[in-house]
């Protein structure tokens, strides 16, 4: 890169531009970070070198779950040495609501708390200890309120956040009137903790002219800007949020991360003095959001064979004390309602139900696996109501490819792969095969019996809020042919900068490791959209791309006018450029190009075609493609205990071209596990009073080593580009994967229904915990004895006759 | 004063906060922070780090909770932390969780490659079942693990000699010459902790503060500075002692020391009773029980404690110590109440005498929990029978997660005696136990969830003593 590099001969660098690149798109490539993780040299916000005079910031945190404050006295905390400041919502300099879309998120409880673990005031202190013996010595006294606990009671009380939305297409009424056959039922879906490992933390400097530099752990640095900014009540010009990377997001950074960063910035403001706050984890557990629990309502009717004919579904999603995301985390859960099914005459109504609990928020898959799984739970009832393999029931129901593919939101399935994708993984895993081993097992063991599942996913991408399918990007080439990369998208571990780092290697034909990855940062890259929905390499990767061919083509015109060529005659090729037959190495071109008073920076800039919602009709194009996916699982469960074990998952995910083969591996294992925990042992308990009981890694189970299945095989779908203009055709995977989780559960399910002969749906609400699976088996053990007494009368009274 | 080495380096700290975890002492005091909090509780594995100590003429590498560790505890010690193991390229566990792709977002990394890299110094070639033992008590988030166990099994099998192994012999030498002799203390803002080396030191000591806490493996007592925010003003720590580690094999029991890891009992309990073996690899992680002591389990006396139910369906006793006095008391004796004991103030575990196995003697445990690894037990029930010609001669059974204390069943146990060993007894046997406990609901289970699982353990016991060729156990498939 420099120019003492050795002089290479024209020969030596027509083999190096023939070898081609080897750190492009496409490649199995390490994590940009892998070397310092493993070493632990990769720095996070709590690593950061502390000042002095460094503050840290506790917050005390409600203990009521509805209630009006009476009397918040902070002078005991001054009491206490090493104290700096204690605030209260009246201190708040500017705006005191954070919420993110809409109101409803006071940064420090005013008149009233809404929930268990509410912040109410803060601490800054010398170090956390001293700022939480001080927060705790705060006098608050509370006269209480009734508060809403219960979904069910909200969903009464219609105590909602926001109207009830509705997707209609034919007409269901009718549709189940005139079905042969008809269920109802009704399922408790879960809720879910992040539990990223890094907790919410932020760290902030006052800088000159009252603004603010502020460190956040975000998948959102645009909306902790605005956040700062107006908490302090000043332009967002005078912010600036640095994001290196994040110890996990997983959604749960989405929205949330701004709440320490807006305190610290106010007592920062306040007292001039750097400030950090880190929550410990059981704070951020009993602070934050999580995925919302929903509780899902059903009636549908079907055919002989199983053939949707019309359903009606409620979904009610607990949203908890705030609006939040949650409007569109509801929408997202009616948009997935279908899964992969065509449902006739349906009518979709998502309900946004107030409790008070902590404000549920963003979490891989943003209510789209809420939606999913109280389909699948449709699919298995029908299936077991019929007698039939509810692997059948499934296919029966997907998609057409050119007629029965119209969503209940009026957007043509297109591009479907979720028939082939289904017929290869039946084969690969042999589905039939071990479905008759394990009848065979079934009948032999009276106390381990063994349940299989294969389930589909189909997964919208964008987001459902349109104008947020945009993404932006930054890069410079210095006169030394390094590159410094900037996108909008921040990195939490799911390996977007390195993805975006191969595009713009392939675009400029360079190795990777000349491209410097930079922080993400509002001053660089402004007006971002969250890395979420899946969208990161989608948005920020095409706007790199842009960004990188913009000055691509200044290089190429550069060239061409320079030495008297072609366009055509200008090409690139690992690190080396060819201008028609004369070689050079892409720095000397840079450099002749800087000479040549190119400008070698560029922003780019992407926003996704084709998408619109018209939520009025409930219509339109919400998602510019799907991405497919498909697992099949087989467990074992113990009919005494309820423990189970997940003896083997193969996988088949749709990933498009891929941009990294690794990390798409990586996705779609890390999310079929998430989604797997969510679904059995990972269960959020709170007491009568609202306070969530299961607040830490030691009452609050996230799969463990042992969780994983016994045998895991995973491939990715080969040889389909994304048919949409995406990113070198790929396709999103952050969050789709987590979906196939649902396989384990539903597995689990067709276990516990062996007890009663498969004749019988096993009501098992998530998370499927041993004590809910042993439940589902009482149940199928009484049905069985019920019937085969019945049988016996049945038997007694024809002989009789 | 203690002394330790901070990889290669000599501490010598004497102003150090008693109530310091080695984690705050790594990244506030020592500036390293690649150790990571996840969670401060033991329970994520984030801040593995790893303590080399002499074991005759060799070093043993074992994993800890940084969390859960006070600093009193590094003392004679080599602390090695993620920061240690890359040289000049990084270190062959570093290498295979990079070739592997084994981190995403990094966090919970470096606790894995301390994990590893104690699992690479502690077997030879590569070994699945010890493999996932040495990463339970480390959650990973992001990646589902898989990537995880391939490093794993790339650094085992690929072991090559690293800086340690070549070091060996003079870090061994550096640590003979710091081990402690005397008592260490460590005073800091009216907070103390003593280390004594000698039984006689501690039982003096214990007289001389009977307000003090005695300090163990730490992994529930640190909680109470970690988590709950109480300061221990006086602490003993009695990890120092020789005499109270090691287990004596004698005719007719095993004595154990009170100090002796959990880690260091399995072997000599497996050969004797294979079930409690078994159930100790599923006693939380092996982080854990590197730290936590069989009398630290006892003496917490935790109606969830996973050792009591299975050391009272042995018929085990407690030898107890108080200053030069000592008395033997069956286990059953000392608990008394939740959280409550028959230990007199002063008064210590020194050692535990659990009888040898006879023949004849059926001895089954099992622990029910909602996560399979490294969690605590909704049920853990344990079952001593002796069946001679199908009639049940002998029968102790305990239970635990079922009341305030762990508890013997004894109405179960009184159907049982002198009865046919036949499903009929133990339907009886089963109704009993709704008569010997009335468990609670918590967030662990349903006080329904318990007792049926209670009465269905009793009836898997039955068919495994009488159907040997049905399966049973979900955890036999690996």
């Amino acid at each position: 890169m420099s120019n003492h590099l050795p002089v290479r001969t024209q020969a030596e660098m027509a083999e190096l531009f023939a070898a081609g690149l080897t750190t492009g798109v496409g490649k199995p490539l390490k994590h940009e970070s892998a070397d310092k993780h493993v070493t632990g040299e990769a720095i996070y916000i709590d690593d950061r070198l502390e000042f002095p005079n460094q503050l840290h910031v506790y917050t005390r945190m409600s203990e009521r779950a509805h209630a009006r404050i009476i009397r918040i006295d902070l002078s005991p905390c001054y009491a206490i040495p090493g104290v700096a400041l204690a605030i209260s919502a009246q201190d708040v300099p500017g705006q005191l609501d954070i919420g993110a879309v809409m109101p409803g998120d006071p940064l420090l409880a005013e008149n009233v708390v809404e929930y268990v673990g509410q912040p109410v005031i803060a601490v800054a202190a010398s170090d956390l200890d001293t700022a939480r013996r001080a927060a705790l010595a705060a006098i608050i006294e509370y006269e209480d309120l009734e508060p809403v606990l219960s979904v069910e009671e909200a969903l009464s009380r219609e105590h909602f956040i926001s109207p009830s939305h509705r997707h209609v297409i034919g007409d269901s009424t009718t549709a189940l009137e005139a079905a042969p056959h008809r269920l109802q039922g009704e399922l408790h879906i879960g809720g879910q903790e992040h539990f990223y490992l890094e907790t919410q933390v932020a760290s902030v400097m006052p800088t000159e002219d009252g603004g603010m530099l502020v460190y956040s752990s975000t998948q959102n640095p645009t909306e902790v800007q605005k956040q700062v900014a107006e908490v302090l009540g000043v332009p967002m010009n005078k912010v600036t949020v640095d994001m290196r990377r994040m110890g996990g997001g997983f959604g749960g950074k989405e929205s949330q991360a701004g709440m320490p960063a807006a305190l610290c910035a106010v007592i920062a403001h306040l007292t001039g003095r750097p400030t950090k706050m880190r929550l410990p984890r059981f704070e951020d557990m009993q602070i934050t959001g999580k995925r919302h629990p929903f509780y899902v309502q059903y009636d549908v009717g079907f055919d002989d064979e199983g053939r949707l004919l019309g359903i009606q579904l409620e979904l009610a999603g607990n949203c908890g004390y705030s609006p939040d995301l949650s409007n569109a985390i509801v929408d997202r859960a009616m948009f997935h309602a279908d899964n992969a099914y065509f449902l006739g005459n349906a009518t979709i109504t998502g309900h946004r139900c107030k409790t008070h609990l902590a404000s549920n928020t963003a979490y891989r898959g943003f209510g789209g696996p809420q939606g999913m799984l109280a389909i699948e739970n449709v699919m298995d009832h029908i299936a077991r109501y019929l007698g039939k393999d509810p692997l059948a029931v499934r296919t029966l129901n997907y998609y057409g490819k050119h007629e029965r593919n119209v969503t209940h939101y009026h957007q043509t399935v297109e591009d479907n792969l979720l028939d082939e994708m289904t017929a290869e993984l039946t084969e690969s895993c042999e589905y039939f095969k071990r479905r008759a081993e394990i009848l065979a097992f079934n009948r032999t063991s009276p106390v381990l019996k063994k349940g299989l599942a294969l389930t589909p996913v189909k997964f919208g991408i964008s987001f459902t809020s349109s104008f947020l399918n945009q993404g932006g990007a930054l890069i410079n080439i210095y006169t030394d042919g390094s590159i410094h990369l900037n996108h909008g998208g921040t990195e939490m571990g799911q390996g977007l900068n390195t993805k975006v780092a191969q595009v713009v290697a392939e675009v400029f034909q360079v190795g990777i490791d000349r491209i410097q990855i930079t922080a993400t940062n509002t001053d660089k890259v402004p007006n971002t959209s969250p890395t979420a929905a899946s969208s990161g390499a989608d948005l920020n990767g095409k706007a790199a791309q842009n960004a990188a061919q913009t000055i691509k083509q200044r290089l190429v015109d550069f060239a061409a006018r320079h030495f008297n060529v072609s366009e055509e005659d200008v090409t690139f090729s690992n690190s080396h450029v060819r201008i028609r037959d004369h070689l050079m190495t892409f720095e000397a071109l840079i450099q002749m190009a800087y000479i040549g008073q190119i400008s070698l920076s560029s922003t780019g800039y992407y926003k996704t075609p084709k998408i619109f919602y018209d939520r009025e009709q409930a219509c339109g194009r919400p998602f510019y493609y799907f991405a497919f996916g498909a697992a099949c699982s087989e467990v074992l469960i113990d009919t005494l205990t309820g423990e189970y074990k997940l003896l083997r998952t193969d996988i088949l995910h749709d990933v498009g071209a891929s941009l990294n083969p690794a990390i798409d591996i990586g996705q779609v294992e890390g999310g079929f596990v998430q989604g797997m925990g969510w679904l059995t042992t990972e269960e959020l308990i709170w007491n009568d009073q609202g306070k969530l009981l299961t607040s830490g890694p030691a009452t609050y189970k996230i799969p463990a080593v042992a969780d994983m299945p016994c045998d895991f095989r995973v491939k990715l779908v080969e040889n389909r580009k994304n048919p949409a203009a995406t990113v070198f055709h790929s396709k999103a995977v952050g969050e789709p994967p987590f979906m196939l989780g649902i396989s384990v559960w539903c597995a689990l399910k067709d276990a516990v229904a062996s007890v009663a002969d498969y004749c019988a749906h096993p009501t098992i609400d998530t998370p499927a915990t041993p004590e809910r699976v042993l439940w589902g088996v009482e149940q199928m053990k009484r049905l069985k004895k019920t019937r085969s007494l019945s049988t016996e009368t049945d038997t007694t009274e024809q002989v009789d006759a | 004063m203690i002394r330790f080495l901070l990889n290669r380096e000599l501490r010598v700290e004497d102003r150090l906060d008693p109530n310091l975890t080695v984690l705050d002492y790594l990244r506030q005091r020592a500036r390293k922070t690649g150790t990571k909090e996840g969670c401060a509780s033991g329970d994520c594995g984030a801040c593995t780090v790893v303590v080399a100590e002499p074991q005759g003429e060799k070093l043993q590498y074992r994993t800890l909770n940084a969390c859960l560790t006070f600093v009193s505890a590094l003392n004679g010690k080599q602390l090695i932390t993620v920061e240690d193991l890359k040289q000049e390229t990084l270190h062959p566990v570093q290498q295979a969780m990079v070739d592997c792709h084994g981190s995403q977002c990094g966090y919970c990394t470096p606790g894995f490659v301390m994990s590893l890299f104690a699992l690479q110094k502690n077997t030879s070639g590569h070994d699945p079942i010890k493999t996932h033992e040495a990463l339970a008590g480390n959650l990973c988030r992001c990646t589902g693990y898989r990537p995880i166990l391939a490093a794993a099994e790339q650094a085992c099998v690929q072991r090559t000699s690293d800086q340690f192994d070549v070091a060996e012999a003079e870090t061994l030498a550096r640590l003979k010459a710091i081990q402690p002799e005397t008592t260490a203390e460590l005073t800091h803002d009216e907070k103390t902790s003593f280390s004594p080396v000698t039984v006689a030191d501690l039982a003096k000591l214990y007289v001389t503060h009977p307000q003090a806490r005695l300090l163990a493996g730490g992994t529930d007592l640190a909680l109470e500075v970690t988590q709950a925010h109480r300061p221990l003003p006086v602490m003993i720590y009695v990890g120092h002692i020789a005499a109270m580690k090691g287990i004596d094999v004698l005719e007719d029991r095993l004595e154990i020391g009170a100090a002796t890891s959990l880690s260091d009992c399995i072997e000599a309990l497996s050969t004797e009773y294979l079930e409690f073996g078994e159930l100790l690899h599923r006693f939380a992680s092996l982080q854990i029980r590197n730290q936590a002591t069989l009398g630290g389990n006892i003496g917490n006396a935790s109606p969830i404690g996973d050792t009591p139910p299975l050391l009272l369906a042995l018929g085990a006793r407690l030898l107890l110590r108080k200053g030069d006095k000592t008395r033997v008391l069956p286990l059953e004796e000392y608990f008394l109440d939740y959280r409550v004991t028959a230990c007199q103030p002063s008064e210590f575990i020194e050692r535990i005498l659990i009888p040898r196995a006879t023949p004849g003697q059926l001895f089954k445990a099992y622990k029910v929990s909602k996560r399979l690894d490294d969690d605590i037990s909704a049920v853990c029930a344990a079952f001593n029978l002796c069946i001679e010609n199908g009639v049940v001669t002998q029968a102790q059974i305990a239970y635990g997660g079922m009341a305030a204390i762990p508890k013997r069943a004894d109405a179960c146990e009184k159907v049982l005696r002198g009865a046919q060993w036949s499903e009929e007894t133990i339907e009886h046997a089963a109704e009993a136990l709704a008569y010997d406990f009335t468990p609670l609901t918590d967030f662990r289970a349903s006080r329904e969830y318990r007792l049926l699982t209670a009465q269905n353990l009793l009836r898997k016991c039955f068919i495994e003593t009488t159907a040997s060729a049905t399966e049973t156990r979900v955890t036999a498939y690996v």
